[in-house]
């Protein structure tokens, strides 16, 4: 199916993942440190196992940024 | 390396002594290897010591920057009295392989620039060029 992440059209191979299935394909190793919106909508960490992307769907995904001087 | 124009590396250093004694931070947008934009960030830890960023304000600054044709290429923090470099927290919490690490210290007379991109679990400094604006 064709995705658009982070702006790019992509085929991704993979049928009804879930977000964190993509998350995991897109080789994000700490998704509890990355915020995703998924079609505009600002998504909960607790959505990523629920929501199955579909053909067309738009996913954009950013890291956590933080830090300190110490 | 990273290529940083003349004007955001001077925008970033109006933005840190601005904050400053809190954490200044925003990211570099650009294009071909050169950082072109500054997006100033809210530092919502509101903190001399620790930033982060909102979610939502990230994703109006990836629109921002796609909308001007660009790319979301480095974050940028400082420190307002420490050197610059990787902090244990700073290191900790960086996880984007594809960003440089920029950090501003203002602890010397004369603010201090230095950048680094993540391998693995270590920060390794690259070399930031500042490139004059056309």
């Amino acid at each position: 199916m064709k995705l658009f992440i982070n702006g790019q059209e992509e085929t991704v191979s993979l049928e009804e993942a879930s977000i964190a299935e993509l998350l995991s394909h897109k080789r994000v190793e700490m998704p509890e440190m990355v915020s995703v919106e998924y079609n505009g909508r600002f998504l909960r960490r607790d959505e990523y196992e629920r929501i199955r992307v579909k053909d067309g769907d738009r996913i954009e995904f950013l890291y956590f940024m933080g830090g300190g001087s110490n | 390396m990273l290529k940083i124009k003349q004007s955001v590396r001077d925008a970033m250093i109006r933005l840190a002594k601005a904050e400053s004694p809190i954490e200044a931070c925003g990211y570099l947008a650009g294009i071909d290897g050169e950082a072109r934009l500054l997006i100033p960030m809210t530092n919502v830890d509101h903190s001399p010591e620790h930033f982060s960023f909102a979610p939502e304000e990230q994703f109006n600054a990836l629109k921002q920057a796609r909308d001007a044709g660009l790319r979301l290429n480095a974050v940028f923090h400082s420190h307002p009295a420490t050197p610059a470099r990787m902090s244990a927290e700073d290191i900790r919490l960086a996880h984007d392989p594809d960003m440089v690490y920029i950090i501003v210290s203002l602890m010397e007379a004369e603010p201090v620039i230095r950048g680094y991109r993540m391998e693995g679990r270590q920060p390794v400094e690259i070399m930031l060029e500042i490139t004059e604006d056309a």
